[in-house]
């Protein structure tokens, strides 16, 4: 059961005209696992995490997330993940309630779960003075913790982050790496991208994609000791430097 | 005697809103000398930006006085605009104009020739040389930041700002920008550079450590791990999550906080790792790993900040 696939990759590809963005990237993530996405710009993650949220037909290769294909039900993988990223995730000008019934909506939960949902999230987030209020005047730091609330808020089994927590303080990253401690532990499978090295460093395997290619996939406890590397950082840059594409 | 870099003297800055009174700088006081590499370090939102405006000459401060290079920034604003090169957190050249463009309008800004002082850009040019007749809203992200430099470098500054270079660049830019960095150090130009990567302090001759508007402690990089005098334990064990939960609720735990694949435990004066110990064998949990560690810049932010 913990070792439940929950998306699979297959020598998954995508070129746009004679450029290969991902190049035969095959890779399994388990129910429940951190899974850390890494790589330079230009490495081609966002291109692959399009694919697997169904955004962008695969070129060649198969790959299924929550048990839908990406040819064929890729409507379906939409329903059934939550998304995140730093430059898109909330509506500035609607409040934060207005948000969360927004996106309860688009999720297609009940009005009765909107209702539900709201008053737990607020309270959670001790938020509920600010229930009114424009998302654009809260600080970037509960603005993120929020989105990723609203990621998640249909249950998802899945949920997608794209580079989350740029800017914010280290005091702020603690909180939002323990609430996706939290949804992990809940059995919500977790994918990341980042470019803090030592954020790496939470997740349970990660891979580092080079050229469109995984270069390496495996614990960072593990990767570290077969880079005779002190830390992720060090992995990575003894891994990424041997990148040929200019971006 | 060769004046500082930039001198602050109890900058305050406060921005009116609808909301009232925002203090972005509540008396900033700092030097920087020549051929030191100076660091903001700070979350968004800690008055970097506000303080990177006065210097340059672009914000008035409510209060307190700076000089950049020995000069005055309200009154002697034009002597500094003349010496002083400027990155601003957001890019801003000019999107369509092609790289070699916009190297030449910045030269012709400040009337100098790009031939003369190519050696100090060279290095970083170079890289850019295959794509000189590109626009530059058509660069990467990473091509981008090293034409501002460029820009910014074009007319020999005396002191050099900074704001967030590589916020939302990958590791190995960033650690390429860094190494561009040192080397403009060598030639005797002073730097002041803010990030909010903590690991970057390290990088820096002395870093000052900002939150909200009030500097919380300036020092060298080693100086400021060196105060940071507690006994620091990295613990993992399988179960994480549950661990954090369970050590944040001992009485006998000050602070703990999750760092990748550890958590960091301080703990309150007279109690030792038993107490760590046996929380773990009571609750059950496997694998255990408790070791004792030196604090990082990340650990000595969080404790200045409480």
């Amino acid at each position: 059961m913990p070792d439940t696939a929950v998306i699979t990759a297959d020598r998954l590809t995508k070129r746009f005209g004679d450029f290969t963005a991902v190049d035969a990237v095959s890779f399994e993530v388990r129910k429940g696992e951190i899974f850390g996405f890494l790589g330079a710009n230009g490495a081609g993650k966002t291109t692959a995490m399009r694919m697997l949220c169904g955004l962008s037909r695969p070129t060649s290769g198969n790959a299924s997330v929550a048990g839908c294909d990406v040819y064929r039900q890729p409507e379906l993988i939409k329903r059934n993940i939550g998304y995140m990223s730093q430059k898109f995730s909330l509506y500035e000008d609607l409040t934060v309630r207005e948000n969360i019934q927004l996106f309860g909506g688009i999720y297609r939960l009940s009005n009765a779960r909107i209702r539900e949902k709201t008053a737990r999230l607020l309270e959670q987030l001790q938020l509920e003075k600010q229930a009114g209020s424009l998302v654009r005047s809260l600080p970037l730091g509960w603005k993120q913790k929020l989105a990723f609330s609203i990621a998640i808020v249909h249950e998802p089994a899945i949920v997608f982050l794209d580079e989350p927590t740029g800017g914010v303080d280290p005091m702020m990253r603690k909180e939002f790496w323990t609430m996706i401690y939290g949804a992990a532990d809940r059995g919500i499978t977790v994918f990341v991208t980042t470019h803090y090295m030592d954020e790496a460093e939470y997740c349970n395997r990660v891979t580092i994609m080079v050229d469109g290619r995984i270069e390496a996939l495996d614990t960072p406890a593990r990767l570290m000791q077969e880079h005779a590397a002190g830390s992720m950082d060090e992995v990575f840059l003894n891994l990424a430097r041997k990148a040929k594409r200019t971006e | 005697m060769t004046p500082a870099a930039v001198r602050t003297e109890g900058l305050v800055k406060q921005y009116r809103t609808k909301k009232g009174v925002q203090t972005a700088l509540n008396g900033i006081s700092f030097t920087t000398s020549r051929g030191e590499i100076f660091g903001l370090i700070g979350p968004d939102g800690s008055g970097k930006t506000s303080l990177f405006r006065i210097l340059t000459t672009l914000l008035l401060p409510d209060a307190g006085k700076a000089t950049v290079n020995g000069w005055d920034t309200v009154r002697d604003y034009r002597q500094i605009r003349q010496c002083v090169g400027y990155m601003p957190g957001r890019f801003s050249l000019y999107q369509d104009l092609s790289v070699e463009e916009n190297l030449a309008f910045f030269a012709s800004i400040f009337e100098v020739d790009v031939q003369k002082n190519y050696e100090l850009i060279r290095d970083i040019y170079r890289q850019l040389e295959p794509f000189r007749k590109r626009r530059a809203g058509q660069l990467s992200g990473g091509m981008k930041q090293k034409l501002a430099l460029s820009c910014a470098l074009v007319h020999r500054p005396a002191v050099l700002f900074l704001d967030e270079p590589t916020t939302g660049v990958d590791a190995v830019s960033r650690k390429e920008f860094w190494e561009m960095l040192h080397r403009l150090r060598e030639q005797g130009i002073a730097i002041l550079v803010s990030t909010s990567y903590m690991d970057e302090a390290g990088l820096c001759d002395r870093v000052a450590m900002l939150q909200n508007g009030t500097i919380l402690a300036i020092d060298t990089p080693d100086g400021i791990r060196k105060a940071f005098r507690r006994p620091l334990w990295a613990v993992k064990v399988k179960e994480m999550f549950r661990l954090l939960n369970a050590l944040k609720t001992e009485p006998f735990v000050e602070s703990c906080y999750p760092f990748g694949q550890h958590h960091h435990v301080v703990l309150r004066d007279g109690e030792d790792r038993s107490a760590i110990d046996t929380l773990i064998a009571r609750g059950g949990y496997t694998d255990a790993d408790v070791r004792p560690i030196h604090p990082g810049f990340e650990d000595c932010f969080m404790q200045l900040m409480k």
